[in-house]
């Protein structure tokens, strides 16, 4: 499943409504990204998020429906807020559920880090100089080029 | 024969984050001369527009593009009513 929210989220509860009832789950793995407080040597105060409404949830899923095709899992959550955000805010929760730790370990890696290259979002991040467009990493296309 | 009428038949063209930023824009519908029917044509016939759209597209490789909401190269073609984006290499997260 894939949800797009300005609202918060809470993992706990996530995680306890993907599993309600299942017994066929053996483990699952889990992944927040929260909001920094600094950019390298900037400090930050607020970060606004930014998407490409239809195509987001569309490349969403296709993340996700790639995910289910290469590893056996049971269930998958991807949940990303967009809008204005502050340090310690959660940003993306990931969470994949599956009969045994390494395809629940492995999919969920590859679930953010597919989604940190193909996802449309943009950070726009303010702090006491002023605000700017996060820049893209190389480390996040190497991260992507390992799941090839 | 009825008269061809493209502005019936408009581009839409979506910019985001710095693009949106630095073309002044979000969205805009548009007609492009009839030669334009490939994705790096558009591109090339956008930034002549103004500074801001030159700003945005001069760098290649920082300019991302979606028709129809799939990524596609400058070779991919576009016509009348395709939706097409532009946006610097995402962020998310």
């Amino acid at each position: 499943m894939i949800r797009l929210q300005r609202e918060d989220f809470d993992p706990g509860a996530e995680i306890a409504a993907m599993t309600a009832g299942r017994t066929d789950i053996g483990g699952l793995a889990a992944f927040v990204g929260l909001v920094r407080e600094m950019a390298g040597e900037r400090r930050i105060d607020a970060m606004t998020l930014e998407h490409y409404p239809g195509m987001t949830e569309k490349k969403l899923a296709e993340i996700e429906a790639e995910a289910r095709r290469r590893w056996p899992l049971q269930a998958s959550l991807v949940v990303h807020r967009y809008g204005r955000l502050e340090p310690g805010d959660r940003i993306v929760l990931v969470v994949t559920a599956s009969a045994h730790r390494e395809a629940a370990l492995a999919s969920c890696q590859f679930l953010i880090d597919w989604l940190k290259t193909e996802a449309p979002f943009w950070k726009l991040e303010e702090g006491p100089e002023g605000a700017g467009w996060v820049e893209a990493r190389a480390s996040d296309e190497d991260a992507k080029r390992r799941w090839r | 024969m009825a008269l061809r009428r493209p502005y019936l038949q408009p581009m839409k063209l979506l910019y985001f984050a710095l693009f949106r930023a630095r073309i002044g824009r979000g969205e805009e519908e548009i007609d492009p001369p009839a030669g334009i029917r490939t994705v790096g044509a558009l591109v090339d016939w956008l930034a002549e527009r103004g500074p801001g759209y030159r700003a945005a597209l001069a760098d290649p490789r920082l300019v991302k593009v979606a028709v129809n909401q799939e990524y596609v190269d400058r070779d991919h073609p576009v016509g009348p009513r395709d939706e097409v984006a532009f946006f610097p290499p995402v962020t998310g997260g």
